[in-house]
């Protein structure tokens, strides 16, 4: 079970927090990997931190996924895997993103490899992405109707 | 359409389909090319074809019965497709392979990767126009299947890694095989080399073409021999080492130009270095030793065990039919497979089947910077670079 770290809280999430309080929701360690939450409000420029700072330096954006936690809310969870080249590290963020407002900000001017990551998201699970230019669905046909990866729509297709 | 400036005054750009039924496209990639006379202006991918739906599949399969679809993802290096979700499971169980296990999994990965990067040289020089090449790239991927078959029953879904080990201990006399093909492989390689890497017309199509510098190439999230290529050692092998890989001694190639030459040159290196890890693989292999973690409810028993005791066959019955539960959590596990960085995702939420799992594939996420390397550059151009991403559509579109 995922908890949270009270005694060693990890320099990540201490970096995020002497630049704005509230970037950091809660902090969670699991079998050696750190995730930080970080609320919606503050996903684009938390990112921006996390690539910019000097001693963070997370500049490549391995992998942007959605996990679908229906029926629970908020229901959608955006989990983005970071590394760190130089400094051999890597990072979870995550938002928490809720099912009848499923809209984040778009990471894509902070890495551009967001771009189809994004849209991959969007296609299978419905999140949009404010600022992303170019959000059309990528796996699909454009005329498929609902969103494939939500745990609403049935495994062996809609009727 | 846009209007460019021409020679004789203004005129209108022309799109050309290309795809999806393209032999050059290795697959059913379809993308939309904008055109002034044979210059590209616009390069739009449009992907999709080979959609499957495995992240959605694999919520409805127990965890274990979930490999058989990793093989299907990356149909050309299955095994390294099996490492890497049997990693991510085992990391969210907690569970430690027996090093010969560990050690089986180096040497078949490192043949997959050779295996991969045949049928890459194979089929990106005929592209470009070298027959030849590719009648013997698969001659000698042939012996490597035929090792993988030895070995798993199975020549291409392999599904030979399994959660906590290996699927079956391997037949006696396989390391002579392997032995035979690491003797043959090196004189091999200085065969493809002799046809190409000196050869004015593979020059000719490959230098300066497809270049892309390191920072947009980080920007975009590549990795994998392109990013190497560009200039950047970065190697899941060596930075985030898993499955005992620290142990080996090899060398991770690099190189600056950033063009489909150095991305050729770079995966002939990495064939090379493959090698190595594989003499030193069969050197490390212990003869006996379990290759399957000791972990009643979540790893099968063994045979002999099932026929003589109680416990053993409950659990067998138990694993086949229910599967097993890892505490809610996530684990993310990055390897390096032949294409780049294969990052699997996987989620629980404390039943017997995984809540998500998505792949984070090389193919889909390399692909794109295609239009950042062909726009500018001439139609024919377009060929190299789509051989030198070295993408396979079923993992680009799972």
């Amino acid at each position: 079970m995922a908890e949270n770290s009270q005694q060693s809280t990890p320099v990540v999430a201490e970096h995020l927090r002497s630049w704005n309080p509230r970037a950091v929701e809660s902090v969670l360690e699991f079998h050696g990997e750190i995730t930080i939450v970080v609320p919606r409000e503050l996903l684009r420029s938390a990112a921006e931190r996390l690539r910019d700072d000097s001693s963070l330096q997370f500049n490549l954006l391995s992998d942007m996924t959605c996990v679908d936690r229906f029926p629970a809310e908020p229901r959608f969870e955006l989990n983005y895997h970071l590394t760190s080249i130089s400094r051999r590290e890597k990072v979870r963020m995550r938002v928490a993103v809720p099912g009848d407002n499923p809209v984040a900000d778009s990471v894509t001017s902070v890495w551009p490899g967001a771009g189809w990551m994004e849209r991959e998201v969007f296609d299978l699970f419905g999140v949009r992405f404010s600022g992303h230019a170019d959000l059309r669905r990528i796996l699909l046909p454009d005329d498929w109707e609902g969103h494939p990866l939500r745990k609403d729509f049935p495994v062996e297709g809609q009727r | 359409m846009t209007t460019v400036e021409t020679a004789t005054g203004p005129a209108k750009t022309m799109v050309l389909n290309m795809g999806p039924q393209h032999p050059s496209t290795h697959g059913v990639l379809r993308i939309l090319l904008e055109l002034d006379g044979e210059t590209i202006v616009k390069a739009i991918p449009d992907l999709g074809y080979l959609h499957t739906g495995i992240e959605k599949t694999c919520e409805a399969k127990t965890y274990s019965q979930a490999i058989t679809l990793t093989d299907r993802i990356d149909y050309l290096a299955p095994l390294s497709n099996n490492l890497g979700y049997c990693l991510a499971v085992e990391k969210l169980l907690g569970l430690e392979v027996p090093k010969r296990a560990q050690y089986i999994r180096v040497l078949l990965a490192e043949m997959t990767r050779i295996a991969s990067h045949l049928v890459w040289l194979g089929t990106h020089a005929i592209d470009l126009g070298a027959m030849s090449v590719f009648l013997y790239c698969f001659r000698e991927r042939e012996e490597i299947l035929k090792i993988f078959e030895m070995v798993a029953g199975q020549r291409m879904m392999t599904s030979y890694f399994r959660i906590g080990g290996l699927a079956l201990e391997p037949p006696t006399g396989w390391l002579r095989a392997v032995d035979r093909f690491v003797r043959m492989m090196p004189g091999r390689i200085d065969d493809y080399e002799t046809l190409l890497t000196e050869n004015r017309i593979w020059m000719a199509r490959t230098q300066g073409v497809g270049r892309i510098n390191l920072q947009d190439a980080i920007a975009l999230s590549m990795t994998g021999p392109a990013l190497r290529a560009a200039g950047l050692a970065y190697d899941n092998r060596k930075l985030f080492p898993y499955s005992s890989y620290k142990e080996f001694d090899f060398q991770v190639p690099v190189r600056t130009e950033s063009d489909c030459y150095a991305r050729y040159m770079i995966r002939i290196a990495e064939m090379r270095e493959s090698l190595k890890i594989i003499r030193q693989a069969m050197d490390k292999i212990p003869a006996e030793g379990p290759i399957r973690a000791e972990a009643p409810g979540i790893v099968p028993p063994g045979r002999e065990k099932m026929k003589t005791e109680m416990e053993a066959l409950i659990y067998h019955f138990k694993i086949f039919t229910e599967g097993f539960s890892p505490a809610p959590g996530e684990a993310y596990v990055t390897i390096e497979s032949p294409r780049g960085e294969l990052g699997v995702f996987v989620a629980s939420d404390g039943t017997p089947k995984p809540l998500r799992v998505h792949f984070r594939t090389p193919s889909f996420v390399n692909l794109q910077s295609l239009p950042k390397m062909v726009e500018g550059q001439m139609i024919a151009d377009v060929i190299a670079c789509i051989g030198t991403i070295d993408i396979v559509l079923g993992e680009v579109d799972r």
